[in-house]
């Protein structure tokens, strides 16, 4: 029999065997036994103390959604646990691998109301792929090792595990077997040959096929897989929120952006292609718009790793179940080279037209206010086009998304499913620890900064060199722009009213600057850059911005606002 | 009971033995708007194993999603659904009268061969009859002693069900899963998840 030792200890030496070298958290009364254990463990993980839970678990997200490693979280029971919902439920829309491990009271007061004790499993069942209590010590490297492995494998989603504060102080043996299996669940689905054909054949056969790309293409480090498969036949494509920078922005076949206020091409192709070839993407509703009226016309094909999407709410004619990676390669296999020349040019007209009406006012505009997407433009070339973007959510987050330039993949950070305002400060703290050598820049709202700014604490503490560019309209923008639209500009609780966030900027010794004129823009930029330390721009944009184009929730994805009604 | 489009389905799920399960089943059809009209838990003949009988009205669509979701659960081991016609499916249903109210009755032998009753217990205060069958069945019994006699307690089962149309043996099914297991890998003792 081996020395026995602490839940706690055990709990550093499992991470340590899964690789984890990174850890942000918060501590607490019911994780205090975990917190002395990493005392000892300092010159192994590199653990960042958040200002706050939800921090916590964006920054982690931030951090996987970079290194495509589980994230790890460590916060305590009760309030620390339920301040951790939002990045729990916001990594399982995003399909982001994250594992929160929180504090719960002993097990033998479980029930009772005790100090601090709240249902965390209860709770967290319908937002995360696992959720899991601990209450032996024994227990631990087998729930740890589970945690990892569900996590990662498959489609990537948050775990979580309830750690009681007897099992955290216990003692057991260590002894550490990484999982590998567990039945019932398949994460990588066997590829079928006869869907392979299937799906070859509706391309073959194609003339006007159109490929959309989404964030499983990323997961699944698919995309040079993707490259070969689009190159092959011919296909022009475009990507959803998430799939951005799967492809670089220069590539030939790349078209843009899907969705709401994605690029008119691919939207308005979407209900005239014979063929549509999704990749890794959900159909959410803010990319289809109606269901009813969307690519009525089109054979479709769906390439996903899990089987509860296929056909949710698209029907497909032909489905390709299985890893994006694998999937990919066989599909190029099977297929023919083509050329869709024709095809591809006919994008063209509409690209003029969004850069005629929309693009060359938003990031080429002579004069007036400061517009977002020319900051975001801007910045982007400074960068080369090879910074990581993160974003917050609103029409910063938009506007970045339509304007930033991507020449590597894992270059955008941004919550998807779940829409978080919030996320951003935190977010860019995981993304610039998971890549220190690369430049992270981060688009933030005047409202999504108010949200988590307390997380200028971390940037401070840990001198996280990430650049935080404050777009300040001094509205809640997209809530302002759809009050506009479809509410008659009744501004209801729209206006805000800011802090000097400079000033704030000065109490947490982040060097700042901001910009009310456009003359003045480069040379902060350019000063922005001239290190890697923290930084914070804030730069004072068009008050009643819009962001366009625009297809109205729920209308048909051809239907396209694009500001010249 | 339901609108027209709606069809009563049956949902089998084998699921590990472990604590939250039915949470995490039935949180899936309240997010769909689904109620469970019956709902019958017991271990299966598989050691660690538990088997959910559960019966909803749904369309076709939305139960084949639901299904899928289920199925999706790490800690559910498989999922699946089935129509009436598929099913041999039995309900039990226990009735509590009071003695002297049956005996009142005069003869009862005709109801007990006309229902297939049994007598569960006979004492001075309460007779207890026991009826297995299908919803139809178990109700109508209940109507007929209702307009008779008090009927002091009624209970009804959740609904059991075997798959006439297809043999899916769960061992086999379990083997068939088993076989995905990396070459050499074993497994720790499957930890008994209390």
């Amino acid at each position: 029999m081996s020395e026995l030792i602490s839940g706690s200890e055990i709990l550093m030496q499992s991470l340590l065997k899964e690789g984890v070298d990174t850890i942000f958290g918060y501590p607490g009364g019911a994780i205090t036994p975990v917190f002395d254990a990493l005392y000892d463990f300092q010159d192994r993980f590199n653990y960042i103390l958040t200002r706050h839970e939800q921090g916590a678990t964006h920054a982690a997200q931030g951090y996987a959604r970079v290194s495509g490693k589980p994230g790890i979280c460590l916060v305590t029971s009760g309030p620390g646990a339920t301040n951790a919902i939002t990045g729990i439920g916001d990594a399982m829309m995003d399909s982001t691998p994250l594992i929160v491990i929180a504090g719960q009271v002993q097990a033998e007061l479980l029930g009772t109301d005790a100090f601090q004790e709240i249902d965390l499993v209860g709770i967290t069942q319908p937002i995360s792929k696992w959720a899991y209590q601990i209450r032996r010590p024994e227990d631990i490297t087998w729930a740890v090792a589970r945690a990892f492995y569900i996590a990662s494998t498959g489609r990537p989603g948050p775990v979580v595990l309830d750690f009681a504060k007897n099992a955290q102080i216990g003692k057991a043996e260590f002894y550490y077997k990484k999982c590998e299996f567990t039945r019932g669940y398949i994460p990588y689905p066997e590829i079928s040959t006869k869907q392979i054909e299937s799906a070859a054949q509706l391309i073959n056969d194609a003339k006007k096929p159109l490929a959309l790309v989404g964030q499983g293409v990323i997961l699944g480090n698919a995309e040079n897989e993707l490259k070969s498969f689009l190159e092959k036949a011919d296909i022009p494509a475009a990507s959803t929120l998430l799939g951005l920078s799967a492809m670089p922005t220069n590539f030939r076949l790349n078209k843009g952006f899907l969705g709401m206020h994605g690029n008119v091409g691919p939207n308005m192709k979407t209900n005239e292609c014979d063929v549509l070839i999704a990749i890794g993407m959900r159909f959410d509703d803010r990319v289809t718009g109606n269901l009813k009226t969307y690519a009525k016309q089109a054979k479709i094909i769906h390439l996903d790793i899990d089987p509860s999407e296929l056909n949710k709410n698209v029907k497909v004619d032909a489905k390709v179940l299985g890893d994006a990676k694998v999937s990919l390669k066989l599909l190029t296999d099977a297929i023919q080279n083509a050329k869709h020349g024709e095809w591809i040019d006919s994008f063209k007209e509409h690209e003029e037209k969004e850069f005629e009406k929309v693009i060359k006012k938003e990031v080429f505009p002579e004069n007036g206010p400061i517009k977002m997407g020319e900051v975001i433009n801007l910045i982007s070339e400074a960068s080369n086009n090879e910074a990581i973007l993160v974003t917050d959510v609103g029409q910063n987050q938009i506007m970045a998304a339509r304007y930033f330039k991507y020449s590597k993949t894992r270059s955008i950070v941004t919550s998807g499913g779940l829409g978080t305002m919030g996320f951003g400060i935190p977010a860019a703290i995981g993304a610039k620890v998971a890549a220190p050598d690369r430049k992270v820049c981060l688009f933030v709202g005047d409202g999504g900064f108010q949200m988590t700014m307390q997380e200028l604490g971390t940037i401070l503490q840990e001198q996280i060199g990430v650049k935080i560019i404050i777009l300040n309209n001094n509205y809640l923008g997209m809530v302002r722009q759809w009050q506009e639209l479809f509410f008659r500009k009744r501004y209801s609780s729209s206006v805000m009213i800011n802090p000097n966030f400079g000033a704030i900027a000065d109490a947490y010794k982040i060097k700042n600057q901001e910009v009310k004129d456009r003359k003045d823009l480069k040379k902060a930029i350019d000063e922005m850059f001239s290190d890697d330390k923290p930084y914070m721009l804030i730069v004072e944009t068009e008050k009643e911005g819009m962001v366009y184009p625009m297809t109205p929730a729920g209308d048909t994805v051809t239907h396209i606002l694009l500001g010249d009604e | 009971m339901e609108n027209e489009n709606m069809t009563l389905y049956t949902v089998s799920v084998f699921s590990e033995n472990r604590v939250g399960l039915l949470n995490q089943i039935s949180i899936i059809f309240t997010r769909r708007r689904l109620n469970i009209e019956t709902l019958s838990v017991s271990p299966s003949a598989l050691k660690g194993i538990h088997k959910f009988t559960i019966t909803t009205f749904s369309d076709a669509d939305t139960i084949e999603k639901v299904v899928k979701q289920i199925d999706k659960r790490v800690d559910i081991i498989k999922a699946f659904y089935n129509t009436d016609e598929d099913l041999v499916y039995q309900e039990i249903a226990l009735y509590k009268i009071a003695t002297d109210q049956l005996i009142k009755l005069g003869s009862i032998e005709e109801m007990i061969r006309t229902y297939n009753i049994r007598i569960l217990e006979m004492n001075e205060t309460c007779v207890v009859l026991e009826k297995t069958g299908h919803y139809e069945e178990t109700q109508a019994l209940f109507s007929e002693l209702s307009q008779k006699v008090n009927v002091l307690q009624f209970i009804r089962s959740g609904r059991v069900a075997i798959n006439k149309s297809k043999i899916e043996r769960l061992s086999d099914m379990l083997a068939n899963l088993n076989s995905r297991k990396p070459e050499g890998y074993v497994e720790d003792d499957e930890y008994a998840g209390y």
